[in-house]
């Protein structure tokens, strides 16, 4: 047998073994060696030579990508399809079932699982050289595909300067020419990038930790890409804290299972008021009922123009069963009383139809209605709205805002005008009237109490 | 509160839309300026632990939302943090991280604030930041909102790669239910407008026009809400493939999300379920299949245990065994065993060879799967209780699936449900 030197080029390859075949060299008689592995034959020159060998193209394609392969077994087995193609298998590569081709396809197929991968793992690292700004990424192929691979990077970072470093070959791109160097060691490349933290964020929120599945993660990410990937190192403590994450949703699944009922359910829409009161008498939609006497309903005619909602019942409300008859109530009446607003023109109701508190020492402390509870009792409010249509519609503090408009609505920033909302084109929001007795200073207490006043002339006007 | 934070909030937010694919758009380079390419065939940038392929930077603008959609964890009467970007961030955010190669683009979607209007506007103009003062040649996705005027709906077309309207549920009843401010014939017709403007783009393509969302449309159905059968999701989604010419359905198993409302069910539907629509879809799509074939009103679900493919030559037994060296295309197509692939390779091969078990080896194909139904050169599979076998060891079938290849859902990854 006799041994073949060329470059590991795909052009020297090509030109080798265009000379060899025309010499009707065997693919049995000889061995390619292009310098890497052990010289065990005796080497033999070839002469130069033009004749041209008509393969089909699809082979050409093959063969450039399989030349990029590490497997010292390349050359062999490129010659010999190559020989076989130019014997009478001119329909070789066609014959997808065939050892050689089979071999071949094979790593065509890890050449070019190997170009997809670096596309998709090169992470390029900010630095400023000279004044420039350089992205730099350090990656380690399986094959020898940099040059291959370069142009697709040119395509799509063709306005960056960029550096693909790796051991065997590195490439670098400076806006306008693309140029290759010797490989170099992995301390070449930048350690850090101030982007990279945000990046691993992203990469942590989006896992599922009830999914868990490093089998597929690890096909298509396999550990050798890890010490490269800035994103892989949230990895073992992603996997060390999804059973506490999964156990903390399942164990805030069932809380909430047991907290939540559902939402109130009115039973027929041509109610009118006081049979919709006696109806939410009995509401056991969520679970503020069970420790709460009653349910304060909504009160006033059913001709009022004007309706004032709330957010819930007080202490003193729940035990006697009407909304606004505490101190609160006491700080809205004085105040509709001087700005003019006729009380029996109004009605008078809450967000939320029962008291929630909490036990502090002795006392009920009111506890303010979330999100939840305003949704499981929102059916009550637009029932009672259905019915009385009101033509001005005033939200008292926060929790009235948000369900009357149905979203986070902040009052300080919008009280005192008109506004568009769910129940009415004219609707005003302004503070909570126990807002005014929370005042820190009496000063304070009568500023807060003019500004509410103020705000319910708008009614009268 | 800093870019971190809201980054964490508004991308947990958007993880519950199944569609990733950044493929099938047109060919694109920043050779002449900007920054990005595209190539047609996406790429997964990373993969998290639970197996799934990161392409896009998938975020929510806000999770602010005036809707109350009871499957959704933005829904208005949800109890999450909220968070929302300014529109500068979002672009900033996708350049930054494009250019460091982490994504192919961006997947943007917003919960609705103050009316549909508003909320798509500002989605549509993160994307026209990006390619016309960024010059951005990556992938761009917009999810749409049905409620929105045509206008921005065009608009969106005209700078987006791929836009999606979720029809989220199969059923109008469903909807109701759930999504109460959402209505089956305004999506269907959203859809259809999106069709007719990709539709009259693509024929004036002469005219230098800009493309209208070369990628196409797509549409994501929640699975297991409700009580509908399957047969109603693959019928729906049969014809929304046909009357809309969508490049996609996404079927995503309902998961109890946090702070879920009672109106939902407790149990997440088992995830196989997911994984059997996904094949059956596949197999609708490109083994021409019909959906009543798989499924109908008297079994209107697929079974759990069996694959779709395998389920349907089993119960016609008749169909086989087929001889690899004659049957034509479509009758290969429905061995179970052999994928597209694989049995476009076997009819170039026949032009030169007779097929035989060893030729199938060499193709990586499972001689196992197949040989119950193939007749090849050298074989012929034993006449009795030949599927009985296969019907019996289900269960186990099942087990070694779903440890294989789980799911089948990226447009980028490999691992379509049958990849061969
Ligand atoms: S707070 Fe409202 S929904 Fe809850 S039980 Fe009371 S009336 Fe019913
Ligand atoms: S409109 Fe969208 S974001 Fe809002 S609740 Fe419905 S599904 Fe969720």
């Amino acid at each position: 047998m006799k041994r073949l030197d060329f470059e590991p080029t795909f052009k020297c390859w090509r030109e080798t073994a265009r000379a060899a075949l025309s010499a009707e060299l065997s693919p049995e008689a000889i061995s390619w060696s292009d310098g890497e592995a052990t010289q065990l034959f005796e080497p033999m020159a070839l002469e130069s030579n033009q004749t041209r060998y008509n393969v089909p193209k699809r082979f050409m394609e093959v063969a450039e990508r399989v030349v990029c392969h590490r497997s010292q077994g390349r050359w062999d087995l490129l010659y010999k399809v190559l020989w076989r193609i130019t014997h009478g298998e001119r329909h070789l590569l066609e014959v997808f079932s065939d050892v050689d081709t089979a071999a071949l396809y094979k790593m065509d197929k890890e050449v070019r699982r190997d170009v997809h991968k670096m596309r998709a793992f090169v992470r390029f690292r900010h630095v400023v050289q000279e004044e420039e700004a350089w992205y730099v990424a350090w990656f380690e192929p399986d094959h020898h595909i940099i040059r291959i691979n370069a142009p697709f990077f040119v395509d799509r970072f063709a306005q960056m300067r960029w550096s693909i470093l790796s051991a065997d070959e590195c490439a670098h791109w400076d806006q306008r020419h693309l140029t290759f160097t010797d490989g170099v060691r992995r301390e070449h490349a930048p350690n850090r990038d101030e982007v990279e933290e945000l990046w691993r964020t992203y990469y942590s929120t989006i896992f599922n930790p009830a999914r868990v599945k490093t089998s597929a993660m690890l096909a298509e990410m396999p550990k050798k890409y890890w010490r490269n990937l800035p994103e892989a190192r949230a990895i073992p403590e992603l996997l060390e804290q999804a059973p506490k994450r999964v156990e903390n949703m399942i164990k805030a699944s069932d809380a909430k299972q047991e907290a939540e009922i559902g939402k109130a359910v009115v039973p027929a829409a041509d109610l009118d008021l006081e049979s919709l009161k006696k109806a939410a008498a009995g509401c056991e939609a969520c679970p503020l009922y069970r420790n709460a006497t009653q349910t304060v309903f909504g009160e006033g005619p059913l001709q009022a123009d004007i309706v004032f909602v709330g957010e819930q019942p007080g202490d003193q409300e729940d035990r006697i069963g009407r909304p606004f008859v505490g101190p609160a109530g006491a700080v809205l009446d004085r105040a509709m009383m001087e700005a003019g607003v006729v009380r029996a023109r109004c009605y008078v109701t809450n967000s939320v139809k029962h008291f929630k508190w909490e036990l502090r020492g002795k006392r009920r402390l009111h506890q303010t209605p979330n999100a939840r509870d305003i949704e499981a009792c929102r059916p009550w409010l637009e029932a009672e709205l259905r019915l009385l249509k009101p033509q001005y519609l005033v939200c008292l503090g926060s929790t009235a805002a948000n369900a009357v408009f149905g979203r986070p609505t902040k009052v300080l920033q919008n009280r005192g005008k008109w506004m568009e909302s769910l129940y009415s084109k004219q609707t005003l929001i302004t503070v909570h009237p126990s807002s005014i007795l929370r005042a820190r200073d009496p000063e304070q207490q009568e500023k807060a109490y003019g500004d509410f006043v103020n705000d319910l002339r708008l009614l009268v006007r | 509160m800093n870019l971190g934070a809201k980054l964490s909030i508004l991308a947990d937010a958007a993880k519950y839309d199944a569609s990733c694919a950044s493929s099938g758009t047109s060919r694109r380079d920043s050779r002449a300026g900007g920054i990005g390419s595209t190539t047609g065939s996406g790429i997964c940038h990373s993969y998290t632990p639970d197996g799934r392929c990161v392409s896009l930077l998938k975020i929510l603008l806000t999770n602010f939302c005036v809707y109350d959609c009871l499957y959704c964890i933005n829904r208005r009467s949800s109890n999450v943090r909220r968070a929302r970007f300014t529109i500068d961030e979002v672009v900033n955010l996708t350049i930054d991280f494009y250019r460091r190669n982490y994504i192919e683009g961006l997947f943007l979607s917003s919960g609705i604030i103050h009316n549909p209007d508003y909320t798509m506007e500002r989605v549509v103009e993160v994307a026209r930041k990006l390619r016309a003062e960024h010059g951005f040649k990556g992938y761009i996705h917009l999810k749409t909102i049905p409620e929105a005027s045509s206008e921005l709906i065009d608009q969106a077309g005209l700078w987006a790669d791929r836009i999606s309207i979720n029809v989220e549920l199969p059923t109008e009843t469903d909807l109701s239910v759930l999504a109460p401010e959402k209505n089956l014939s305004r999506i269907e017709k959203a859809m259809a407008h999106i069709r007719g403007r990709i539709d009259s783009v693509k024929a004036e393509k002469k005219s230098k026009g800009r493309a209208f969302a070369p990628a196409g449309q797509s549409t994501q159905m929640i699975v297991g809400a409700t009580s509908t059968p399957d047969v109603d999701i693959l019928v729906r989604a049969t014809n929304l493939y046909l009357t809309k010419s969508l490049k996609r359905v996404y079927y995503s198993a309902f998961s109890p999300i946090p702070d879920a409302s009672a109106r939902l069910p407790v149990l997440r539907p088992p995830l196989v379920r997911e994984h059997r629509l996904y094949q059956a879809d596949w197999l609708i799509r490109f083994y021409n299949y019909k959906a009543e074939e798989l499924v109908n009103s008297s079994r209107p679900n697929l079974d759990l245990n069996i694959d779709p493919k395998l389920y349907w030559a089993l119960s016609n037994p008749d169909h086989f065994p087929v001889d690899i060296n004659s049957a034509p295309r479509e009758i290969l197509l429905r061995v179970p065993g052999l994928g597209v692939r694989n049995v476009n390779r076997l009819l170039v091969i026949r032009r030169w060879k007779r097929i035989g078990m060893l030729d199938l080896k060499r193709l990586g194909i499972s001689l196992k799967k197949v040989s119950p139904f193939l007749i090849t050169l050298d074989h012929l599979p034993p006449r009795s209780e030949r599927f009985e076998s296969l019907l019996n060891n289900r269960e186990k079938s099942l087990q070694q699936e779903l440890f294989d290849d789980w799911p089948g859902k990226s447009d980028n990854g490999t691992k379509f449900p049958y990849a061969g």
